[in-house]
C-alpha cells in the first residue's frame, strides 16, 4: 500500500500539474481569441497568399496558396542547409586532419582557424558577410569574370546554367553505374572472402562512373549546353546579368557563415575521432604488414568513423536549425516566409508558429531516430 | 630517383647543404616580402606565371636540401621535425608563410597605420584605412544601448554588485559551506534580480525609471545570459532527474520536454515568445518583452542543461546509488547529499559550454526588437550620419565577442582538465 502511494501519488500530481498548465493556457488563448475575433483553424493554408518571394526553387507567385509558400520556405531552408553541410564537411575534415599534422605551422593555423570561427556568434558572422564583406564586391558592369564564365557581383553570384537534352537518359546511366558499383563491390567482397583474391574496386568504380554517363552522351542522344550569364543594360546606370543561374547574396552570405562556423565543430569531431583510435591499433596493423594507406583505410577509418559520425550528425542538425538565422538577412527561408510574412498577413500566430516549430522538430527527430538506429548497428558487440 | 638525389644531404655534407638551403629559403622569403611590403617585383625578368611560382620553387628546393633525418645540429633538427618532414609538408609550410606575409601588410595598414581614431564625426575619416572614430563615438551606445548616458553608473554598479555577490561562496566559512548550493540556487538569483531590478530599472529610491526598451548593447547580453543561466540550471536539474526517474509519467514528460526544445531553433522560440506567448496569458496581464525573452531562452536552454546534467548523473558508478540506499536514504536525501554533489562537479565544464553557446545565442534577441550589441550595430549602420562603416562595426563586435567566448572556452577547458585529474 505504502509502495503504491509512493509510486502513484507523484505521477498523478505531475500529470495534474501539466494538465492544469495546459488547461490554463488554452483557456486564456480561447478567451483572448474570442475577444479579438480570431478563430483557430488551418483553413488559411489553402488561401491565396498574395505575396512574392524573391528566391524560390519551385514555381511560385502571389496567387499560390500559403501551403505552397510554406513549401517554398522549407525547400529554401533545405537548400541552404544542404550546400552548407557539404562545404562544412569538406572544410571540417581538412581542418580536423590538419590539427593532427606533425607540421607546427599547419597544426597551429588549423587550431587558430577553429578558435577564431567558433568563438564569434553565428549571427555576427552572417551580418559580417552580408553587410560588410559582400557589399564590397563590384557592381555587375565592373565585375571580372572568375574562371571566365562566372561573375561575383554585389547583386549575387552568376554561374552558367546547364541546358540538358534527354536528361533522363543521363540519369538512368548514372543510376546504372551506381547499381553496377554496388554489385561489383559485393562480388569483390565475396571473391575476397572465398578465394582471397583482391579486385581494385575503387579503380573500376571510378571507371564505371565516368564511362557509363559518357556513353549516354555518345549513343543516348544526351547533350549538354551551358548558358553563360550575359551582361545586359537595363538603363543608363543599371546593368544586370541575364541567363544562367543567379545565387542571391543572402544565400552566399548564409552558406559562408554557416559552413565556416559549423566546420570548426566538425573539425573537432574529426580530430576527436582520429585521436580516439588507440595507438596500439595502428601499431598492430603495421606489424601484420599493412601499408600506411591500408592501415588508414582498413583499421583507423572504420574505427574513427564510429566515433566521428554521431556528433557530426548532431552538428548537421545544429546547422539546419541555425539556418533559421536566415531571417536576419531576409533570405526567404521557412522562418522568414512562413513565420514572418505569412504570419504578418494572416495573423494566425498560434497555427503558424506551431507549424514552423513542428517542421523543425520533425526534421530533428527523424534524423535523431536514424542516428539512434545507426548507432545501435555499429555498436561494438562485445562478447 | 638517383637523379634528384644530388639534392639530398647526408651527415658529411649537411653543413654546406644547409647553408645553401637556408640561403634559397631566404631568397624566396625576401622575394615575397618585397612583393608584399614594397610592391617591388624582384623577379620581373621571368615570364608571367613563373614570377609568382619562383619563390615557391626556390623555397621548396631550399627546404629539400636542408632535410635530413638526424644532423646533430639542434636547431636544424627542430626545424626539420616541425615544418619540414617531407615535400608536401614543406610546400604547405611555404604556402602558409607566404599567405601570412601577403595578407599582413594590407590588413595592418587598414586596421592600424591608415586608420583614423581622432575627431568625433564622419568627416574625420578621410584616409583609406578603418574609421575607428565611428566605434569611439558609438562606444557607449554599443555597451549600454539607449540607456541614458547619465545613468550608466547604475548599470556598472549593478554588475559589480552582482559579480561580488557571486564570489561570496569563495569566502564563506567552512561551517556555512553546506548552505552553498542553497545560496547559489535560490538566494543568489533572487538577490541578483532585486539588484538589477532596483538599480537598472529604477523607479524607487529616487532613481528614475528606465524602461527595458532602452536597455541594450553588451550589457543587455550580459543581463540576458546571466539570468538565463541561473534560472535554467535548476530547471535543467529537475528535468535531468525526471528523465532518469523510474516513474513512467514523470520520465516521459521530461523526455518530451527535453526533446521538444532541443528540436526547434531558438529563433522560432523567440518568435513564439513575441507573437504567440501573449495569446496564452490572461487578459490585461502585461509581461515585459525582456522578461518574456528571458523566460523563452531559459526554457530552451534548460533542455540542453538537462542533457548535460544527465550525462553527469549517468557517469556516476552504480555503487554510489547502492551505498546511499543501503544507508537507508530516501530518493531526495540520496540525491541531495550523495548523487548531485558529485554529478554537478562533473558537469561544470559541460555547463560552461552550454553557457558559452547561450552567450553566442543572445544576439538573436534582435528578432523581438531588443537591441544588444549586434542590434545596436544594425541601428548605427543605418544612421544617416554614419553610413558605410559596417565593416568596422562588425569587426569591433567580433573582437568583443571573440574575447569573451575565447576566455570562457579556455576557462571551461581548464576546468575540464582540473576535474579529470581528480577522478
Amino acid at each position: 500500500m505504502n509502495n503504491i502511494i509512493k509510486r502513484y501519488i507523484p505521477q498523478i500530481l505531475v500529470i495534474l500539474f501539466v494538465v492544469l498548465i495546459f488547461g490554463f493556457l488554452t483557456l486564456n488563448a480561447q478567451t483572448n481569441m474570442d475577444n479579438r475575433g480570431i478563430d483557430f483553424g488551418f483553413g488559411f493554408l489553402s488561401q491565396e497568399s498574395s505575396f512574392d518571394v524573391q528566391f524560390s526553387l519551385i514555381e511560385y507567385s502571389g496567387s499560390d496558396s500559403y501551403a505552397r509558400a510554406f513549401l517554398v520556405g522549407l525547400l529554401n531552408t533545405l537548400l541552404v542547409s544542404f550546400i552548407s553541410i557539404i562545404i562544412c564537411t569538406i572544410l571540417g575534415v581538412i581542418i580536423g586532419v590538419a590539427r593532427l599534422s606533425s607540421n607546427y605551422l599547419i597544426k597551429n593555423s588549423a587550431a587558430w582557424y577553429v578558435e577564431f570561427f567558433r568563438n564569434i556568434p553565428l549571427l555576427l558572422q552572417i551580418f559580417f558577410w552580408y553587410y560588410a564583406a559582400l557589399r564590397a564586391l563590384p557592381m555587375p558592369e565592373k565585375a571580372d569574370a572568375w574562371f571566365g564564365v562566372t561573375y561575383m557581383t554585389v547583386k549575387g553570384y552568376y554561374i552558367p546554367s546547364m541546358v540538358w537534352e534527354n536528361l533522363n537518359v543521363f540519369l538512368y546511366c548514372g543510376l546504372a553505374a551506381i547499381i553496377a558499383i554496388i554489385v561489383l563491390r559485393n562480388y569483390a567482397n565475396k571473391l575476397r572472402d572465398t578465394q582471397g583474391k583482391q579486385i581494385p574496386v575503387l579503380l573500376y568504380s571510378v571507371g564505371l562512373l565516368i564511362v557509363l554517363p559518357l556513353l549516354s552522351f555518345l549513343f543516348g542522344g544526351v547533350s549538354l549546353e551551358f548558358e553563360i550569364p550575359d551582361l545586359k543594360k537595363l538603363s543608363k546606370i543599371s546593368y544586370i546579368y541575364e541567363g544562367g543561374i543567379s545565387l542571391p547574396p543572402e544565400l552566399i552570405a548564409l552558406v559562408l557563415a554557416l559552413s565556416l562556423y559549423t566546420s570548426t565543430f566538425v573539425a573537432e569531431c574529426v580530430r576527436a575521432g582520429i585521436e580516439g583510435v588507440s595507438k596500439g591499433q595502428k601499431e598492430a596493423a603495421a606489424s601484420v604488414g599493412l601499408t600506411p594507406n591500408q592501415v588508414l583505410k582498413l583499421v583507423i577509418m572504420p574505427q574513427a568513423l564510429r566515433i566521428i559520425i554521431p556528433p557530426t550528425t548532431n552538428q548537421y542538425l545544429n546547422l539546419t536549425k541555425n539556418s533559421s538565422l536566415a531571417a536576419a538577412i531576409a533570405y526567404p527561408d521557412l522562418v522568414l516566409v512562413f513565420a514572418g510574412t505569412a504570419l504578418m498577413q494572416t495573423g494566425k500566430a498560434i497555427e503558424i508558429v506551431s507549424i514552423t516549430m513542428l517542421t523543425y522538430l520533425t526534421i530533428s527527430l527523424t534524423i535523431a531516430a536514424i542516428m539512434n538506429w545507426y548507432n545501435k548497428k555499429i555498436e561494438i558487440k562485445e562478447k | 630517383m638517383q637523379t634528384i638525389n644530388f639534392l639530398k644531404p647526408n651527415r658529411d655534407n649537411i653543413k654546406n647543404y644547409s647553408i645553401i638551403g637556408s640561403f634559397l629559403v631566404l631568397v624566396s622569403l625576401i622575394d615575397v616580402i618585397s612583393n608584399a611590403f614594397l610592391k617591388i617585383n624582384l623577379t620581373s625578368f621571368l615570364p608571367g606565371s613563373l614570377t609568382t611560382l619562383f619563390p615557391l620553387i626556390i623555397g621548396l628546393i631550399g627546404l629539400n636540401m636542408m632535410r635530413i633525418d638526424y644532423s646533430g645540429n639542434k636547431k636544424l633538427d627542430l626545424l626539420n621535425k616541425n615544418i619540414n618532414t617531407n615535400n608536401f609538408n614543406a610546400l604547405l609550410t611555404l604556402l602558409i608563410l607566404f599567405s601570412i606575409i601577403k595578407a599582413l601588410p594590407q590588413s595592418l595598414s587598414w586596421m592600424i597605420f591608415d586608420a583614423t581614431i581622432s575627431g568625433d564625426s564622419k568627416d574625420a575619416c578621410t584616409g583609406t584605412g578603418a574609421c575607428w572614430t565611428y566605434i569611439k563615438v558609438w562606444f557607449r551606445r554599443f555597451m549600454y544601448g539607449m540607456y541614458p548616458n547619465e545613468f550608466h553608473w547604475r548599470i556598472n554598479t549593478a554588475f559589480i554588485l552582482v559579480i561580488a555577490l557571486g564570489f561570496v561562496g569563495y569566502f564563506m566559512k567552512e561551517n556555512l559551506k553546506k548552505y552553498l548550493a542553497l545560496y547559489y540556487v535560490i538566494i543568489y538569483p533572487v538577490i541578483a534580480y532585486l539588484v538589477i531590478y532596483y538599480l537598472i530599472s529604477g523607479g524607487s529610491f529616487g532613481l528614475q525609471w528606465v524602461e527595458t526598451g532602452a536597455w541594450g548593447g553588451l550589457s543587455l547580453t550580459f543581463i540576458v545570459s546571466f539570468f538565463c543561466l541561473i534560472f535554467c540550471f535548476p530547471l535543467g536539474m529537475i528535468f535531468a532527474l525526471g528523465r532518469r526517474s523510474n516513474l513512467p509519467a514523470i520520465k516521459y514528460i521530461s523526455i518530451c520536454y527535453i526533446e521538444f526544445w532541443r528540436g526547434v531553433p531558438l529563433i522560432t522560440v523567440l518568435f513564439m515568445s513575441s507573437v504567440m506567448f501573449p495569446m496564452f496569458l490572461p487578459e490585461d496581464f502585461f509581461m515585459d518583452k525582456l522578461v518574456r525573452v528571458i523566460i523563452a531562452i531559459t526554457l530552451f536552454e534548460a533542455a540542453y542543461c538537462a542533457e548535460v546534467i544527465r550525462g553527469g548523473l549517468q557517469s556516476l558508478p552504480r555503487g554510489q546509488y547502492d551505498a546511499a540506499k543501503s544507508l537507508g536514504m530516501g530518493y531526495w536525501k540520496m540525491h541531495i547529499f550523495v548523487i548531485l554533489p558529485q554529478a554537478l562537479k562533473l558537469v561544470i565544464p559541460g555547463i560552461a559550454n552550454t553557457f558559452l553557446a547561450l552567450v553566442k545565442d543572445t544576439p538573436l534577441i534582435f528578432v523581438v526588437g531588443l537591441a544588444e550589441l549586434a542590434g545596436m550595430l544594425a541601428l548605427a549602420k543605418t544612421n544617416p550620419k554614419w553610413l558605410g562603416f559596417a565593416m568596422e562595426g562588425y569587426i569591433f563586435a567580433s573582437i568583443v565577442f571573440w574575447i569573451i567566448c575565447y576566455a570562457m572556452s579556455k576557462y571551461s577547458y581548464n576546468l575540464e582538465a582540473k576535474y579529470k585529474t581528480e577522478r
